[in-house]
């Protein structure tokens, strides 16, 4: 049936991704590598995560959530907070990074779930704005926190270092606004890709499934999902969760790839979860490959017009409004369609004069 | 036992009663219809019956059990199906998988099973796949089973709503104008699909609808509304000749 | 006597954010649009201000003017070019492309003025109010912002309900199908929408930026974030309700920055708009919206 179509759609996805892999290796190897590139390899593959798991919630459930970078602010400190205090216990790194992985992936599912049931009652930009308000308070929140660790165990301050009382064994874990410290640089291009391929993998199957079908009914007409007796509140809490804890991974991996982890404006704010909002919309609702895609060229875009200096951030807003309009603005689409069509009479003529 | 037993079901919107003191008693395998002009209280009895309001006062027994004040999943999962009067499909779903979402409550996995495509996954779909696509046959749609729902005619989706709605195996459906926007022709061929739903599925049927040839054709009872209350009721060559009922709709 | 002063300052901040809001929600009303690049405007008439006042030294009043009318230009000019295209289209496309303006405004005034932040000399020049025996200092610029505030309420309250445009925009708010049909036009309706809620964007940029004398391109950013948190948390689409919820969130600002700490002050705010929203989801003065089965 479909599923034959389905599953080759998947594989196309998934063999973009170990395209991709196969050619940084070769690009590597013949020397065709930039230390620019090298350095944003990981970022692509983080951004990639993001999109795919915020098109769940946007595209695939149909709730508007500009709080994504909260989730991924969750992830990022709860595995790198792991990392840390696990240090001496557990000095087999790979092992420690990706129990961090599975850590921040729960934790920031759990807060998904935490902030999806009195939320997600919520609609349309109501639900943004709360969910823009929660990562904006999920910021605030961590960088007023101060852990420490003796051997009297963990000591917690919303104050300063001084107030955590901790004896001269003691070590600063999360230093307020200046975060983490010292995080190991586990974070490989080789372990993104693959956690890449897993969030597809998650995704796509949970897209074409019982479960997927029941939340794609809800974003499709409510009122009609309720009435063959699906669970509302059910499906939207799992697609919400899941969603986070894809975010949480993404964060982890953003944690392990830079040696400070602090919660700024700029790496967990609402402009973030903006961000990866555009990566969305622009790849297409609820297109999966599309969010990837997006997420990879606006992400090498600006980079790649490094050279525009000041004007590539300007340039980027021009691409983002054009594409915009041409995108979804109805004069555009059939302005497109007419073009279209005389594209393929064109064609049509002159294959007739050619026979 | 009476399939459906309604007793004085009233809800006010802002002080105006829409439905006011509504009795009804639906017997199995009676096919059902409510008529009355328009914003006579038609659609919200229906969305009464499927819990979509809470009643004021006045109480709903289906087959025995009290689903008054019920959520609407609990009183489709007690079963009660519904269409719409402004079809509500999953628009961007295809047609298969608009009545895969029917089936949802009669085949389960779970949804680790689904992400890990597990072997209950590939079993379960199979039978998914079987049992919509026999249900799709029924109303000849098997053949666009891979149609967006939305690019489906008019007609077809009224018939696809039913479909979904017969997918979640209920005892009792209440099809809200099923006819509207069909021409002769389709009307008639969905008479005959109506009457083969209650044959073959062991249905009792509760319709709403504008087109008296239908309604004649193959209604056996009615019940008819003015103003949120019940105006006369009973069988159906009855009540068409009833003077208040013609009065009703053509006025004075 | 601190917390009376504390208060005030409040009040005087929170009148910034509501006609911050005030541009937010009438917008929202009336076009269904979260305008993101909202906050940007207010950054756009600082800015335009800092180069007539500051840059050419000319009075403070001309400044304002040339700022009211720069920003009114340039709302009315997004609106055309960037937002009517969408008309119709899914709000998310909108919010989107509003996304990509906001961007667009903050990477020009970036290549014009540069990221460092510019000293703002306040638009007030009149003398800072002493009460008490001087135990309580009023400054100018809070008393005119609480009076502008004021005023410009009070103004377009009785513009909507005096002025055949104003009842044509709540006309185009309750229906815009059937204001078309009763022969409103509705794109006028609507860039009128926008040319107001600029101008008010621009008074509210001379006002923020003299309370607060830095600026630098991103400084509209947060007040727009805040201001719509305002306008959702007084209900989105109401005149009134921007000004509770403006005047709210400004005094809770303050005050738990004054006795709380002031590094938790943008939780508190947010966490006051999600409990407000969970027990009312439209707002203080929000309608409440029954879908139709």
């Amino acid at each position: 049936m479909n599923k034959n179509k389905v599953r080759m759609q998947n594989g196309i996805t998934y063999g973009i991704v170990a395209g991709c892999w196969i050619l940084v290796q070769i690009m590597d190897k013949t020397g065709h590598m930039t230390s620019l590139l090298r350095g944003i390899l990981v970022p692509l593959c983080m951004y990639s995560i993001l999109a795919i798991s915020l098109n769940l919630t946007v595209g695939i459930l149909g709730e508007l959530s500009l709080g994504h970078a909260g989730f991924m602010c969750v992830g990022a400190f709860s595995g790198a907070f792991f990392t840390k205090c696990m240090e001496n216990v557990l000095p087999n790194l790979q092992l420690r990074f990706f129990l961090a992985i599975l850590i921040g992936a729960v934790v920031a599912g759990i807060c998904g779930i935490l902030i999806g049931i009195p939320v997600l009652r919520l609609k349309g930009d109501y639900l943004a704005i709360v969910t823009l308000a929660f990562g904006e308070i999920i910021k605030n929140l961590i960088n007023v926190m101060y852990i420490g660790l003796d051997k009297g165990g963990f000591h917690f301050s919303i104050k300063d270092t001084m107030s955590l009382g901790m004896d001269e064994t003691g070590v600063v874990i999360i230093k307020g606004a200046q975060g983490i410290t010292g995080t190991p640089k586990a974070s490989t291009f080789l372990i993104a890709t693959v956690l890449l391929l897993i969030t597809l993998f998650i995704v796509l199957n949970l897209i074409h499934s019982r479960t997927g079908r029941a939340i794609m009914s809800i974003r499709d007409n409510r009122i009609a999902a309720e009435s063959i007796g699906i669970n509302i509140t059910k499906y939207k809490l799992m697609a919400f969760s899941i969603s986070a804890a894809l975010a949480g991974v993404a964060g982890v991996l953003y944690a392990h790839n830079l040696s400070t982890l602090a919660a700024t404006p700029k790496n967990f704010g609402y402009n973030m979860s903006i961000m990866i909002l555009v990566f969305v919309v622009l790849g297409g609702l609820g297109n999966i490959r599309g969010s990837m895609i997006a997420a990879v060229v606006l992400t090498l875009l600006p980079e790649l017009l490094r050279g525009l200096n000041d004007y590539r951030m300007l340039i980027y807003a021009v691409v983002l409004i054009v594409m915009m309009l041409f995108n979804s603005s109805p004069k555009a689409i059939e302005m497109r369609s007419v073009l279209l069509e005389r594209f393929r009479k064109k064609k049509d003529t002159a294959a007739k004069e050619a026979s | 036992m009476a399939m459906l037993e309604v007793k004085n079901l009233s809800i006010s919107f802002g002080g105006l009663k829409a439905v006011d003191d509504f009795s009804v008693t639906i017997e199995k395998g009676q096919l059902y219809g409510l008529i009355g002009p328009n914003g006579a209280g038609k659609t919200t009895v229906f969305n009464l019956l499927t819990g979509v309001y809470r009643p004021d006062t006045g109480s709903i027994f289906l087959d025995g059990q009290n689903i008054t004040g019920k959520k609407t999943i609990e009183i489709n999962q007690s079963g009660i199906a519904r269409t719409f009067q402004n079809i509500r499909l999953f628009k961007e779903l295809n047609v298969l998988d608009n009545v895969k979402a029917g089936l949802h409550n009669h085949y389960k996995y779970s949804t680790i099973e689904g992400i890990f495509r597990l072997p209950g996954y590939y079993k379960v779909e199979k039978q998914m796949d079987e049992r919509a696509l026999e249900l799709l046959k029924v109303f000849d749609l098997d053949g666009e089973w891979d149609y967006k729902a939305s690019n489906l005619p008019y007609g077809k989706q009224r018939k696809l709503e039913i479909a979904r709605a017969l997918a979640t195996g209920p005892k009792f459906l209440l099809l809200d104008e099923p006819a509207a926007g069909m021409n002769p022709n389709e009307t008639a061929e969905l008479m005959e699909t109506i009457r083969f739903v209650r044959d073959n599925f062991d249905m009792t049927i509760l319709l709403i609808e504008h087109d008296m040839k239908l309604v004649s054709g193959i209604c056996e009872k009615l019940t008819v509304l003015n103003f949120g209350q019940v105006l006369t009721q009973g069988e159906t060559s009855e009540v068409l000749n009833d003077k208040r009922v013609i009065t009703a709709y053509l006025g004075e | 006597m601190s917390f009376l002063s504390y208060l005030i300052n409040g009040i005087s901040l929170g009148s910034i954010y509501a006609i911050i809001a005030l541009g937010y929600t009438m917008v929202y009303g009336i076009a269904r649009m979260l305008n993101f690049a909202h906050g940007d405007i207010i950054m756009v008439g600082g800015f335009a201000i800092f180069t007539v006042v500051s840059t050419m030294g000319l009075p403070p009043l001309l400044g304002i003017l040339v700022a009211v009318v720069i920003c009114t230009v340039l709302g009315v000019t997004i609106e055309r070019v960037a937002y009517r295209p969408l008309r119709g289209v899914s709000s998310l496309a909108v919010l989107i492309t509003a996304i990509g303006v906001s961007y667009l405004l903050q990477n020009v005034a970036l290549l014009i003025f540069g990221s460092n932040a510019r000293q703002f000399t306040s638009v007030v020049t009149l003398p800072n109010l002493k009460l008490a025996d001087g135990a309580l200092t009023i400054s100018s610029v809070t008393i005119v912002t609480i009076v502008s505030c004021i005023a410009i309420m009070a103004a377009l309250t009785s513009f909507i309900n005096k002025t055949k445009i104003g009842q044509a925009m709540l006309a185009v708010s309750e229906d815009n199908g059937a204001a078309t049909l009763m022969g409103i036009d509705v794109n006028r309706t609507i860039a009128i929408t926008f040319a107001i809620g600029s101008a008010l964007a621009a008074v509210a940029g001379a006002l923020l930026c003299s309370t607060y004398p830095s600026l630098t391109p991103y400084t509209g950013s947060m007040p727009g974030i805040k201001a719509f948190v305002a306008a959702v948390f007084g209900g989105i689409g109401s005149i009134p309700g921007a000004l509770i919820g403006g005047i709210l969130l400004g005094v809770i600002e303050n005050l738990s920055k004054a006795y709380i700490s002031s590094q938790l002050s943008d939780a508190i705010v947010f966490s006051v708009l999600i409990i407000v929203l969970l027990v009312r989801p439209t707002g203080i003065l929000g309608r409440k919206i029954n879908e139709k089965v």
